[in-house]
């Protein structure tokens, strides 16, 4: 009845270091993909349309709205999500500082919110906070008014050049 | 050793473990087997008979459930105040993107186009959008005077006050809709069973209001009824009302197709066709002596509520019981209506009717203090209610604060002064600077009555492995009721607070501590468990198994020998009212909240005339919300409830054509980033309550009240020209700057005598 399954397709990507193979059509989201073919519900849909940042992953390196990327272009990528993080010292730091400083509150938008930061901290572990500012500004939070996000940063770059 | 209070601290988030890792499940990650997807086919029109629905070609409607409201088993009403709210349209709409028709399919991907594919024919019926053609009746849209409810306050006398008045000041001021925008969207799951009935899980802030309106839909008895709260991704009012339709709609697919069904909405469709805050105007007209004084006045206080009734009466008794601020008056008179119009109804959003009463009064101040000529400071010290005063509603004010001294705070705090005189003398021609205060009050918990109908009932419970367990409805939101209820049920059992946990809201495990509204949960609920957990104690205290002193060992070994030896250990503790709480409903008169927060807020801001945008540089918070319970939450509170409040100033508009939002998407509704926000300065004040767990008054809402009005005050003074309504965006001030030349742009809405 889908009549879709001939436009099906197979695609090959590491996720959170893990070979996946996913049967899919090419031009379905990679959020979905995440979410509903491997199951990793963390990462979040907020607008749809790559304004919010709910469903920000890290595709090879890079910090991508999934809502935006058809799993056509992902394929081949290496993708870490919130799942993933913890197991190295840096993301973990940013995960206890997020809890500590009050940087999540109705956690929607924390898994993202934790990416595009870890994406920052990655590349400059003591940013200023107008870099913070910026390096957020495509992640939306309703809850907090950043303030206590901004400083959650700042303690976790601390944290991890100490 | 002295013993260390968890109340008061930074405890961590109960369930922040969860959230930073991506485990916390919200309705959407769930999924049970044999799961359908719902949609909904909604009015295109803002008001109409129903003529004709027509399923389209090319659809295989046989695979698809469809439910009308012919399928609705109860009553055809979303049960709150009036019923007058239908589960689906039969016959008429009376807002665009009225719920008509409901569609299920296993595949969700299909659902949009067969959503498409219907179409509805109407005869057309004459609408109503705005608060003027409501009230003047230019078409009769609902009873027969389109008015919602009206309230009178009457305190002194007021008509006696125009004859020594040196001043006679007058204003008109008006808010817009907001849209909520919790990043998570409405979403339910339901599922159906003959024996056991109705099941949901969901979105939602208000597990017993969901309840109810099942309860009508379905036509079954209260123990056949189940709500199940998920994680919820941010309500803020936007999930109080609205989630019982969802539940009701997923339910009514559930019980059609036999098989569990999950409803989520997009965003365009949550922004288009869920509540938003109340549109108002206000008009203030006052007497003031030669020396600054309010010697009384008439406020004039009207909402929209949208198509039908919901909750528009309580949020317009709100913002009544708030329109004279923080300030005495001899003499008042406040007439208030909510009124209707063919918009989606308008519902609970922080503040809930407050910030629109409070944007007019703290901008009316502004305006007396530029006729009266003393600064915007001096004109609100010399008419704080001071202990003893009364408020409009005649409440004695009982509490130990002292506005005059929080507002001295705020001005060294936010270097008012100086920088006042600084930008006075070296205001460029294309960058102007501006300061603007806002002084409010925020009643905590249920107004006047509310609190005694509640009667709201908690539970603390001993497990079998000696721990604690709260149990309450009252949801975690964002705000923080897991982890505030779980410090004072450590605190006052002297227990380590992570043997203490919160029992998921569900309807047939948590008893009805009321609604998660009204800044209510950690003053009135917080109490309530802070009373079962000493119930708790003093029943293995009086049985023997613990003594009057005891360490966390000992009680976690009674809990254990309780529950081995004779079952359940669970105290309950139920709300009565305190003896000084009087409230007389027919005059509104009398203690309209246990207890008030206070607050002021100074906003810095800079005008930029190339662009006519409006930047916060400072913003300085300063409240006495009593005891602060713990100081990482409370300060996310306001924060976060001055951020909404900036983007209600200047930046959220809700673009309506023929009654429907237009902008229904975050790339054109646009709320603040991270780059747009100054630092948010956050400072406690704690003068004592004694109503709250120990001592605390209500939070929540607070923070929403002051920014607007303190933001456009300080616009005000930076390029002075009045601006009487939000939100003010470069358009605004660009048509005010045009035409700011025109000598009697400013005094056409005063007397002076």
């Amino acid at each position: 009845m889908t009549g879709k399954e001939h436009d099906k397709g197979t695609f090959s990507l590491t996720v959170n270091g893990e070979p996946k193979t996913v049967l899919a059509h090419p031009m379905e989201r990679l959020l979905d993909v995440l979410r509903e073919h491997l199951g990793l519900t963390g990462t979040k849909e907020g607008c749809g349309e790559g304004e919010c940042g709910a469903c920000a992953v890290l595709m090879d390196g890079a910090l991508v709205d999934s809502c935006l990327v058809p799993v056509l272009q992902a394929n081949g990528s290496s993708i870490v999500t919130i799942e993933k993080l913890g197991g190295d010292r840096s993301s973990s730091a940013l995960q206890q500082a997020f809890l500590e400083c009050g940087g999540a509150q109705c956690g929607i938008c924390t898994p993202g919110m934790i990416l595009a930061a870890k994406h920052l901290l990655d590349r400059k572990p003591t940013p200023t906070l107008e870099e913070i500012r910026e390096a957020l500004s495509g992640n939306l939070c309703r809850c907090t008014g950043y303030t206590q996000i901004f400083e959650a940063v700042v303690e976790a770059g601390r944290r991890q050049v100490l | 050793m002295e013993k260390e209070h968890i109340i008061g601290s930074a405890a961590p988030r109960k369930e922040g473990r969860d959230k930073v890792t991506g485990k916390a499940r919200y309705i959407d990650d769930i999924n049970l087997p044999n799961m359908l997807y719902g949609a909904t086919v909604r009015s295109k029109v803002p008001r109409g008979r129903i003529k004709k629905i027509t399923f389209g070609p090319d659809i295989p409607w046989n695979e698809f459930i469809i439910v009308s409201a012919k399928d609705i088993p109860g009553k055809n009403c979303i049960a709150l105040i009036e019923n007058d709210q239908p589960c689906l349209a039969s016959e008429v709409v009376n807002h665009a993107e009225e719920p008509i028709l409901l569609l299920a399919h296993p595949q969700k991907h299909l659902l949009p186009k067969a959503v498409e594919a219907i179409s509805i024919e109407y005869e057309p019926l004459p609408p109503v959008f705005n608060i003027a053609d409501s009230e003047h009746l230019t078409h009769v849209i609902w009873g027969d005077d389109n008015i919602f409810k009206t309230y009178l306050i009457e305190k002194g006398e007021v008509d006696a006050v125009w004859e020594e008045a040196a001043f006679i000041v007058e204003g008109e001021y008006f808010t817009g809709a907001q849209e909520q925008l919790y990043i998570e969207t409405n979403g339910m799951i339901a599922q159906f069973d003959p024996h056991h009935g109705v099941t949901v899980w969901g979105s939602l802030q208000c597990p017993y209001y969901v309840h109810k309106a099942l309860m009508a839909v379905f036509d079954l008895p209260e123990e056949k009824v189940r709500v199940v709260q998920a994680e919820t991704g941010g309500a803020f009012g936007g999930k109080e009302e609205y989630p019982s339709i969802i539940a009701a709609h997923a339910a009514l697919l559930a019980m059609k197709a036999g098989k569990p069904v999950k409803i989520i909405y997009d965003r365009l469709e949550d922004m288009a066709a869920t509540t938003k805050r109340h549109p108002s105007r206000t008009r203030h007209r006052t007497a003031v002596s030669k020396d600054g004084k309010i010697l009384g006045g008439e406020i004039e206080f009207t909402i929209d509520g949208g198509a039908y009734l919901t909750l528009s009466p309580v949020v317009l008794s709100r913002g009544t019981i708030h329109a004279g601020g923080p300030y005495y008056w001899p003499s008042v008179r406040v007439r208030a209506k909510a009124v209707a119009t063919n918009a989606p109804p308008h519902g609970a959003f922080r503040g809930f009717g407050a910030p629109q009463s409070i944007f007019a009064i703290e901008r009316h101040m502004d305006r007396i203090a530029e006729i009266v000529k003393l600064s915007p400071a001096e004109i609100r010290r010399r008419n704080f209610l001071e202990p003893g005063e009364t408020t409009i509603t005649d409440q004695v004010v009982r509490e130990d604060i002292d506005l005059g001294k929080l507002l001295d705070r705020a001005l060294v705090l936010s270097d008012y002064d100086s920088k006042r005189q600084h930008s006075a003398k070296n205001n460029g021609t294309k960058r102007k600077k501006g300061m603007g205060i806002a002084a409010f009050l925020h009643g905590a918990g249920f107004t006047g009555s509310g609190e005694r109908y509640l009667s709201s009932v908690v539970g603390v419970e001993g497990t079998s492995n000696g721990r604690v367990r709260v149990l309450v409805s009252s949801t975690e939101i964002g705000q923080g009721t897991n982890t505030i209820l779980c410090q004072v049920a450590a605190e006052e059992l002297g227990v380590p607070y992570a043997d203490v946990e919160i029992a998921q809201p569900d309807t047939t495990e948590v008893p009805n501590s009321g609604p998660t509204v009204a800044s209510r949960t950690a003053m009135v609920v917080g109490k309530l468990v802070a009373s079962a957990a000493v119930g708790l104690k003093q029943t293995l205290i009086s049985c023997g198994m613990l003594g009057a002193s005891y360490t966390a060992e000992e009680f976690r070994m009674a809990c254990q020998e309780y529950i081995s030896t004779r079952g359940q250990l669970r105290s309950l503790a139920r709300y009565e009212q305190p003896k000084d709480v009087f409230w007389d409903d027919q005059n509104y008169r009398g203690e309209a909240y246990a207890a008030f927060a206070w607050a002021v807020y100074i906003a810095e801001v800079t005008v930029d005339l190339a662009a006519y945008a409006v930047s916060v540089d400072d913003f300085v918070a300063l409240q006495e919300v009593g005891k602060v319970l713990n100081p990482v939450l409370a300060k996310g509170q306001i924060a976060g409830g001055v951020a909404q409040g900036i983007g209600f100033a200047l930046y959220e508009k809700v673009e309506w054509r023929d009654g429907r939002m237009q902008n229904a998407q975050m790339t054109n509704y646009i709320m603040p980033t991270s780059a747009d926000l100054p630092a948010i300065r956050v400072f406690f004040e704690e003068m004592g309550n004694a109503h709250g767990a120990y001592g605390a008054k209500g939070i929540g809402e607070l923070p929403m009240d002051g920014p607007a009005p303190a933001i456009v005050n300080a616009v005000v003074d930076a390029l002075g020209i009045p601006f009487d309504s939000i939100p003010l965006l470069p358009e605004s001030i660009f048509e005010a700057v045009s035409v700011a030349h025109e000598p009697e742009a400013i005094s056409s809405s005063e007397r002076v005598r």
